[in-house]
């Protein structure tokens, strides 16, 4: 028996936890993916930085495509549903601006990201 | 030793009054000492003098604390004290605050005990090693003072958020093997306006006279909500 009354959340409330929950799980996806990429990048220069290098180990990858698939869909979730927490919080801009504004940026963040991936695995790697 | 002191209500300015030096002194002992001998018209708030009721916070040279506990020669490295009400709620007059919001946000947030047995039920039985239970432990001896709510940002960014003392209750409860709150209390606590608002830059922990840590209860708060989220209760 509750003895609190339980009459479900509001569709707005509901969608506030599973933004937050979102943003949650992405950060632990980009714990994770930004830690190789950190450890990949410093793995690599070792023997200097060029276009060629990175063309050869990444260029045709799939499983390179795949985990930076991932990290542009980490990134494209995260970042646009936190800089929203800021600006609710910080700026005088209406709600449905607010949204709108990070939706605009979402697409920006997975556009330029998986223009990215996808060029680079329609070069022929290593 | 110059005081300043607080006076008047949201409008009002610091007055200084010259009070004396004693060894062993805290800081109600001066504003008491104020009210007595200099402003019998100063208004403030106290009650036990020994760190249980949690009447007696202010803001002492910028920092929330409770004054009953807080020694002078704790605080006034440079010979002065300024005395101010607490912060993030309604000032009514001189070092008083309106605390109502403050304990409004613990009925809000599902914060009375809600349980399912009567006198002829036997007593529960919960062992003091139990996890839940330690967990309910390490937040349970609040006193309600309103340190940490005046000492935290999100407040001051979000009037609405719950603060740290009414999720700090709601944590108690939510591990209360005895509390029937369930996951209707974790909707009270859950939103923007919840457990979710908290950015944990930890000013709750930082100014708790009790050294609790309501940082760490919302953490254990978002993991309730999480888990609720993902397993369709919210």
């Amino acid at each position: 028996m509750s003895s609190i009354s339980n009459p479900g959340l509001a569709y707005a409330e509901r969608t506030e936890n599973r933004l937050w929950l979102v943003q949650r799980m992405s950060a632990i996806v980009l714990a994770v993916a930004v830690c190789v990429h950190l450890a990949t990048v410093i793995v690599a220069v070792q023997g200097g930085l060029s276009a060629a290098e990175i063309v050869s180990r990444v260029g045709g990858s799939l499983g390179w495509a795949l985990f930076y698939g991932v990290f542009v869909v980490a990134v494209g979730l995260h970042a646009p549903i936190g800089l929203r927490t800021i600006l609710r919080e910080m700026t005088p801009l209406s709600p449905g601006a607010t949204n709108g504004l990070m939706v605009a940026f979402a697409v920006v963040l997975l556009g330029f990201g998986f223009r990215v991936v996808f060029a680079f695995y329609g070069m022929a790697g290593g | 030793m110059k005081v300043s002191i607080w006076r008047g209500g949201k409008a009002g300015r610091f007055v200084t009054y010259e009070v004396p030096r004693l060894e062993n002194q805290t800081v109600l002992d001066v504003v008491t000492y104020v009210q007595r001998k200099l402003a019998p018209s100063l208004s403030y708030r106290f009650s036990c003098r020994v760190g249980m009721c949690g009447s007696c916070a202010m803001t002492v040279n910028g920092k929330p604390r409770w004054t009953c506990r807080t020694h002078v020669s704790k605080v006034a490295g440079g010979g002065t004290l300024e005395i101010a009400p607490l912060g993030n709620l309604a000032v009514i007059k001189d070092l008083s605050v309106d605390m109502r919001v403050f304990f409004d946000k613990w009925s809000k947030a599902g914060g009375a005990f809600k349980g399912d047995k009567t006198r002829d039920d036997d007593f529960a039985r919960i062992k003091p090693a139990d996890k839940r239970r330690r967990n309910a432990n390490a937040g349970i001896e609040c006193i309600g003072c309103g340190v940490c709510y005046a000492g935290c940002d999100v407040v001051r960014w979000k009037p609405d958020y719950l603060g740290p003392a009414a999720l700090n209750r709601a944590w108690t409860l939510v591990n209360d093997a005895r509390d029937t709150g369930g996951p209707a209390r974790l909707q009270l606590i859950a939103g923007e306006n919840g457990c979710l608002g908290c950015h944990s830059q930890q000013s709750c922990q930082e100014h708790c006279p009790k050294h609790l840590s309501p940082t760490a209860s919302i953490a254990g708060l978002k993991r309730a909500v999480s888990v609720a989220t993902l397993k369709g209760r919210l």
